[in-house]
């Protein structure tokens, strides 16, 4: 679990270059209205239908906070083992732009709801990494302009504008896109076990400003340069890789870095510059007139302690800890909250029906969940959240396994089977006829065949060569069609050998 | 003009529960009397139609007995007071065209306790002028001439008062940023009422500077501004800046019992420039309050001259900001574009058209106190002057029970007077502070000057205690039994 982060190096042609990246990611805040507006935040419906005299700065229209929002966001500092700011407040943040109806976003500049926290990361070879957070804080999302539906005019569908987002600012703590990847799909975990956000990549709900700039190791900060909205984890990435080598290339070439805003492409998987250091705006930040700042006490803080639910890294150190899971198991099943309630109730069926510790049933259930479960369903194109089967029902299938009514081969045939029909497993098993023949009289008769049948092997035994059980076993499971009970079989025939 | 025209709201009221008169009568009088008032150029919108109706509607419940307590009175709103279906320009180009789908809450609130909209009136652009003479359609005349010269109502809400001092209507709504409530009543010898900030909902009243911005009444009496404010105030939902703590009776507080309260004079309101007759207003008053029994206060209040530059980046920083949403994309005014132009030629004509120069002034001058490497030396620093200004008035508050300074520094002045701003700004030299500082305050007509022109008395109070502010302005209204009229040159 100590294992150190190991180091990401770009080699120049003059030697090596360390990356440092922070990112600013901005998570759409689940709720049925928007941050300042009673309007409805649904994804996908027909442009500019969800939108309210406020959300389109009407003269004299005034915007309302939306406590939903701020209590979101307050369980997401939580979350986040960051420091709630008792009091914070919203600025206006002032800049011209056609999805802009207000003329200014009020986001929170000066004094941000959420200060600093930090989030553990766990990187592909299990090594760990704590990422500083810097902030979080609230802010609105602006319209859409939609440049290429019409000729000469640029369309502006303002559903969006007024949402509420949750810009969450890390510290300038990442050295590899890996460990900008992990945190991004660590950050959207989090995000989805509170359900302060759905984590919707695609859809935008979350979307990520990343900071890229280079140093050779062990010297200050470079130049950084900001790649805004990029939209997938894996986009990250390669944005970090190509911006780290340009950075890189110019620097070693004699050049400086220009500190500036630069847009990732996905086709072309490079970053180009979208404006300059001396093109940024000039936000003229101001506290909003409007509203009055947020304060709470301690009890509101409690109360949204108290609806957090069990968070990622404590379950996952609970399914290693009280149930024997190996790392990369616990690690797996908890990455979504669904997989790991899936796990939970799974295991608490099996636990009803099978008399046996739960060091032992939970290591097993897992592997099964692991790779029986989601290796069909992923052959079938599907995740756990279309699974056509129920927790119970595995633990069905997994009891049967245990108490030796089939056999663990027999027990994926008929998890194919339920998986196509959702039927219970005990009558495919009866129909399919896959129950094992764990009857001695039958099974001491086959083993009597075959012993019979196979002299020579039986001298081997007798020579010491106690390998060829295997031998046996497997014929007798031949003869059976598979359905001997292998443990029964193997008993049997170390006493006839033995005789 | 019949007498009906004469009729404050508390006599009108009082005869139309009599059912001595009839609501549709009152109105119609109105009606008759903005005709006749169009030389005065104080209407941007009337609505006659909507009046008689909503006269109709008020007899009926007149009639059921279930009147509120301004059923039937003729109102005069100042356009930017949104109201639902009826056009609202904030007396500016930017809106001439923009019909609002929503009514402000001061208004639903006049209409809910049976007042009767007369119609739209005109004002200084998007409130920013102290004469009328910003408004894009035109100033507004004072009803009150010097001779035969034409002289300004003041502002901003110059349609409102001129409504009320020409007798069209008894009573208006006004907003007051600055002072444009107050200022105005002053120079037309109406009464002027600039609530507690947080008292009236700002919801659907277009912004200038929302941490000052506040509605008010405007009348004729000190007994009506009590009624009408109970009429426009209380909490709204839908404005976080509005208060919520309940509404008093007004009226019931005027008991005209000022006997041991103590009213300050702040010694930093005193100039050399003011002028003699101002001095001697002001020293009347005092004389007034004294006789009914008050006790007068030498009070200072350290940080006054400081008050109008800091309103001056206030207002303007929070109207750059507020103004930025006239972009021509979804409302208002939008530029004819040539062919090849695009977004930036769009907000650079649009603006350029739609806005007139004070508003422009005051956005550049917004625009350039926050910005990069200016915010600390002007906004964050009139912040915290304005914070020593609230500060001054809390500590004056321990001592005394209310403050009496002159309203403005001069009577109405001739249309062009002061063209340079500075000039013009300086109007607001006694009314900014208060407005820095949230507080109430009323202008009261106290006496005539050497001209003839109306001059006010301003009684500022303690946050929330309009109560003790309508008590002692009643007090005074009394002694100063100001019955002077101008005269209806217009019709």
């Amino acid at each position: 679990m100590s294992k150190e982060a190991k180091n990401y190096i770009v080699h120049g042609a003059t030697g090596d270059w360390e990356i440092v990246v922070g990112l600013e990611v901005h998570a759409q805040v689940t709720s049925q209205a928007k941050l300042f507006s009673g309007a409805s935040t649904q994804f996908g419906s027909e442009p500019n239908s969800n939108v309210s005299l406020v959300d389109a700065a009407f003269p004299g229209m005034l915007p309302v906070i939306n406590g939903e929002c701020v209590r979101q966001a307050v369980r997401t500092g939580l979350a986040l083992d960051a420091q709630i700011n008792k009091f914070s407040r919203f600025d206006r943040k002032n800049y011209f732009y056609a999805d802009l109806p207000q003329g200014y976003q009020i986001s929170q500049f000066a004094h941000p709801i959420v200060g600093e926290g930090e989030m553990l990361v766990e990187l592909e070879d299990g090594a760990t990494k704590s990422i500083g957070i810097e902030r979080l804080h609230l802010e609105q999302d602006a319209g859409k302009s939609i440049h290429d539906q019409h000729p000469r005019y640029t369309l502006v569908d303002l559903n969006r504008s007024g949402v509420a987002l949750m810009e969450i600012v890390s510290k300038p703590d990442m050295r590899s896109p890996e460990e900008a990847g992990a945190y991004v799909r660590k950050l959207r975990t989090m995000l989805r076990y509170i359900g302060s956000c759905d984590g919707n990549m695609e859809q935008g709900s979350m979307r990520a400003d990343v900071n890229v700039s280079v140093r050779r190791p062990g010297e200050p900060f470079g130049t950084r340069c900001e790649i805004k909205n990029v939209n997938s984890v894996r986009f990250v990435m390669q944005a970090i890789e190509y911006e780290a080598r340009r950075q890189v290339d110019i620097l070693e070439a004699g050049g400086s870095i220009d500190q500036e805003t630069r847009l990732f492409d996905p086709n072309k998987g490079e970053t180009r510059s979208m404006r300059s250091k001396e093109e940024a705006h000039d936000y003229r930040y101001f506290p909003d007139p409007d509203l009055l700042p947020l304060e709470f006490d301690d009890a509101y803080i409690e109360e949204a302690r108290a609806s957090l639910p069990e968070l990622p890294d404590a379950k996952k150190a609970r399914f290693v800890k009280d149930w024997g899971l190996p790392d990369y198991n616990a690690a797996t099943l908890v990455g979504e909250k669904e997989s790991a309630d899936w796990f939970e109730t799974l295991l608490d069926a099996l636990r009803k029906g099978v008399d046996s510790p739960v060091e032992k049933l939970a290591p097993k259930a897992s592997n099964w969940m692991l790779s029986d479960l989601y290796g069909q369903l992923n052959k079938a194109g599907k995740s756990l959240s279309d699974c056509p089967i129920t927790p119970t029902q595995g633990a069905e299938l997994l009891k049967l396994v245990f108490d030796g009514t089939i056999s663990g081969s027999a027990s994926k045939e008929v998890l194919e089977e339920m998986l196509q029909s959702g039927r219970n497993p005990a009558d495919i098993v009866e129909e399919k006829g896959l129950k094992q023949v764990s009857d001695t009289g039958a099974l001491e008769a086959m083993v009597d065949k075959i012993l019979a049948a196979n002299p020579a092997q039986v001298e081997q035994f007798k020579a010491g060569k106690t390998k060829v059980v295997g031998f046996f076993v497997g014929q007798v499971m031949k003869e059976s069609r598979g359905q001997a009970n292998p443990a029964v079989v193997n008993e049997i025939l170390m006493r006839k050998l033995a005789e | 003009m019949s007498d009906l025209n004469e009729l404050s709201i508390a006599e009108a009221r009082d005869r139309l529960a009599a059912r001595d008169l009839s609501a549709r009568e009152l109105v119609q009088a109105s009606i008759a009397a903005m005709e006749a008032a169009k030389p005065l150029n104080i209407f941007v919108t009337e609505t006659p139609e909507r009046a008689l109706e909503m006269a109709d509607a008020a007899d009926a419940r007149l009639k059921a007995g279930d009147a509120k307590p301004m059923t039937g009175i003729p109102v005069a709103v100042k356009d930017l007071f949104c109201t639902k279906d009826v056009c609202t320009t904030a007396g500016s180009h930017m809106l001439e065209s923009f019909t609002p789908p929503y009514e402000s809450t001061v208004t639903a609130n006049l209409w809910d306790n049976g007042a009767v909209m007369l119609g739209k009136v005109n004002m200084d652009e998007f409130a920013m002028g102290s004469s009328n003479e910003t408004s894009a359609y035109g100033p507004v005349k004072n009803p009150w001439r010097l001779g035969e010269t034409d002289t300004v109502p003041g502002g901003s809400s110059g349609g409102s008062v001129a409504a009320v001092a020409g007798r069209i209507a008894p009573c208006a709504t006004g907003s007051d940023t600055g002072g444009s409530i107050r200022q105005p009543a002053a120079f037309t010898g109406t009464v002027g009422l600039k609530p507690t900030y947080g008292r009236c909902s700002r919801y659907g009243m277009v912004a200038f500077a929302s941490s000052l911005d506040q509605a008010g009444p405007i009348t004729r009496s000190v007994r009506d501004a009590a009624i009408m404010l109970g009429a426009m105030a209380g909490h709204d939902v839908k404005d976080s800046t509005c208060v919520d703590v309940p509404v008093p009776d007004y009226e019931a507080a005027l008991t005209g019992d000022i006997r041991g309260l103590k009213i300050g004079i702040p010694k930093e309101y005193h100039s050399a420039d003011m002028p003699r007759e101002i001095e001697d207003m002001w020293q009347q008053g005092m004389a007034w309050l004294r006789d009914a029994g008050a006790q007068i206060v030498d009070i200072s209040l350290p940080h006054t001259k400081y008050a109008l530059p800091t309103y001056y980046i206030v207002a303007p920083a929070e109207a750059s900001s507020n103004l930025a949403r006239y972009d021509g994309v979804r409302y208002g005014h939008r530029a004819q574009l040539k062919s090849g132009d695009g977004l930036t030629e769009m907000y650079e004509e649009t603006r350029a058209e739609g806005f007139g120069e004070e508003v422009k002034r005051r956005i550049l001058i917004g625009t350039y106190v926050l910005s990069a490497g200016y915010y600390d030396a002007y906004y964050l620093k009139a912040q915290k002057i304005r914070t020593l200004i609230a500060d001054d008035f809390r500590r004056a508050y321990k001592k005394v029970d209310a403050i009496l300074t002159p309203t403005a520094p001069s009577a109405a002045f001739g249309f062009g007077a002061k063209q340079d701003p500075l000039a013009m700004y300086m109007n607001d030299v006694f009314t900014v502070p208060a407005s820095l500082a949230g507080l109430p305050g009323i202008s009261i007509p106290a006496a005539l000057s050497a001209e003839g022109l109306p001059l006010g008395l301003q009684i500022l109070g303690r946050a929330f205690d309009e109560e003790t502010v309508l008590k002692v302005a009643g007090v005074m209204e009394d002694a100063a039994a100001f019955t002077a009229k101008p005269k209806t040159w217009w019709s």
